[in-house]
């Protein structure tokens, strides 16, 4: 009776029945063999098709570089970089001031959000794995990751800008906060499930606290994924100008009254100039923004990969 | 009359409905070392792994009955965890260094148990080291990483690192399976030297190994405990004759 749960068809009782000479395969018809001919040439098309799409993929990367570049190329000097932008009709308007904001608002976006989301993300790889709490905030992330950029903004506009009464590059943190959060969450917990389960019991089997283990091993052991993860979400919301839209706003000034007052920031100067100004001078200064912010966002990816191999 | 150091009683282990052990009974007899062998499946590691309950990580792994360490059930209410995981080393299949350097990875879990000065500290991994005869390939490396030792090199380490934390007993979980013949030779040497110190349980698939290390052998099968006693009577006169046909390789 036991025997039958094995599940081992060659069970020893069986096992001397066969004797060296048979095939125990005998009750197969001959095998009909198919053309290698027709296997290489599929293999050979799909890797065509690949190189294809591989092409038209950094293709069109490239093309948004190089338009950038040509457009935007020669705009670009030290007064660009350095100086604030002017009202219209002003010359020799910078973006300086841009940077700086968008570089403060997404800072102040990350050092708020970061130690929520990676600490949520801890929660739900270790501490809270398989409850049901913890797939409802999964749940709830997921559904976070999908809401458009601009309703974020609205809201924000709603909870934020409203009660306060003014426009301000902190409202523009929140905004960038909260898209950030879901980002953060899930990958700070894929890279940690990534963490084979023999660390966590060689720490515990130490004598160190599920707390101790989680911070000091896992949590190092997964820091590339980590960091991958945080520098991705800082890239990825760099950019973000609809949630911009509606609480960061838009100035000419340095961004002295952060919390108080609409700040200067890339991605709606790019909006602004491109697409509401009349003025030739201020397109190209827009496409110089665009490819200001392209580079940080690839030198950022750039660190990100380096980090990666280093870990 | 041999000191018995581990006693487990009627010990059931459950993953969620499915019961894979089986009303263990053991006595483990202290500064021996004791094997555990049996054929895949056969609930070894599952055994080993109630010792200092680390099964508990898991959702829906229970044990039923009791361990007595020195006489006191593990699972009673005031049995502190951390200082019984202590005191219950622990050697996995895998090597499993900490992304950490060669030293701290001995050093941090030390720091955590015990207050020491530096210097302290240093002395105390460099005897670690030395009981796992692995000082003199690490000495000058103890400041790179503990993973980009070799394999040998790693299990070696992680034996230092549990045995740096002073525990009572080593439980070693196949710990040569996954590392060369001549490196598991070396590490079976190791684990000899450190039986007058440690009680040791080792569970191990490599029946020569069993019969080469251990004092006494349980034989288990199917979630039981078909036979235990002296290694030499298990492997030269064993009373079951399930025992006699696994160890003769009839199955396994």
């Amino acid at each position: 009776m036991k025997e039958e749960n094995n599940g081992n068809s060659l069970k020893p009782e069986n096992r001397q029945n066969i004797l060296p000479h048979q095939n125990i395969f005998h009750h197969q018809k001959p095998l009909k063999k198919k053309p290698i001919f027709w296997r290489k040439l599929k293999a050979g098309m799909m890797e065509t098709l690949s190189l294809v799409v591989l092409a038209v993929t950094l293709g069109g990367m490239g093309w948004i570089l190089a338009s950038l570049l040509q457009e935007g190329a020669s705009v670009i000097s030290w007064s660009f970089l350095t100086e604030p932008s002017k009202p219209y009709g002003v010359p020799n308007g910078g973006i300086g001031n841009a940077l700086v904001g968008t570089l403060l608002i997404t800072l102040t976006a990350a050092v708020i959000t970061v130690p929520v989301a990676v600490a949520g993300g801890i929660y739900l790889a270790e501490f809270g794995k398989g409850t049901r709490l913890a797939n409802a905030i999964r749940f709830c992330a997921n559904v976070m990751m999908g809401i458009p950029s601009i309703v974020v903004g609205l809201f924000i506009y709603a909870v934020y800008v409203i009660p306060t009464g003014h426009f301000s590059g902190f409202a523009g943190s929140l905004a960038l906060g909260v898209i950030m959060l879901p980002l953060i969450m899930r990958t700070t917990e894929d890279m940690l499930l990534l963490v084979p389960d023999t660390q966590r019991e060689a720490a515990l089997a130490l004598g160190m606290t599920r707390m101790r283990a989680t911070l000091a091993i896992i949590c190092r052991c997964a820091r590339g994924g980590l960091a991958t993860g945080i520098l991705m979400a800082l890239a990825r919301v760099s950019g973000e100008t609809a949630p911009l839209l509606f609480t960061a706003l838009w100035s000419n000034t340095w961004c002295d009254r952060f919390f108080t007052a609409p700040t200067a920031n890339i991605p709606v100067l790019m909006t602004e100039y491109t697409t509401n100004s009349p003025f030739q001078e201020l397109h190209a200064a827009g496409w110089g923004a665009a490819l200001v912010i392209m580079a940080c966002i690839l030198v950022l990816n750039v660190t990100v990969k380096v980090l990666c191999k280093t870990n | 009359m041999t000191k018995i150091k581990i006693e487990t009683r009627n010990l059931s282990f459950f993953y969620g409905n499915h019961q894979s052990l089986f009303q263990n009974n053991l006595k483990i007899e202290a500064n021996k070392i004791t094997a555990i062998i049996g054929p895949s499946g056969c609930g070894k590691s599952t055994h080993l792994r109630v010792y200092n309950r680390i099964f508990e990580l898991y959702r829906g792994q229970r044990a039923e009955g009791e361990v007595l360490i020195d006489g006191k059930n593990i699972f009673d209410e005031d049995v502190d965890l951390l200082e019984l995981r202590r005191k219950v080393g622990m050697i996995f299949q895998k090597p499993t260094p900490f992304p950490m350097t060669v030293f701290n990875n001995i050093a941090y879990p030390l720091r955590l148990h015990f207050q020491l000065s530096k210097s302290e500290i240093e002395d105390r991994v460099e005897e670690a080291l030395k009981n796992a005869s692995i000082w003199d390939d690490v000495k000058d490396k103890l400041h790179q990483s503990g993973q980009a030792l070799s394999g040998g090199q790693q299990q070696r380490l992680c034996i230092a690192r549990a045995i740096a934390v002073e525990p009572e007993i080593l439980l070693m979980d196949e710990p040569t399976s996954a590392i060369d013949p001549v490196v598991t030779f070396q590490i079976e040497e190791t684990v000899q030297k450190l039986k007058d110190r440690f009680t040791i349980v080792i569970v191990t698939h490599n029946m020569q190994q069993a019969a080469r290390l251990s004092d006494n052998t349980a034989f288990f099968f199917r979630g039981e405990i078909v036979e235990f006693g002296k290694t030499e009577t298990i492997f030269t006169n064993p009373a079951k004759k399930k025992t006699e046909e696994y160890i003769t390789g009839r199955f396994s």
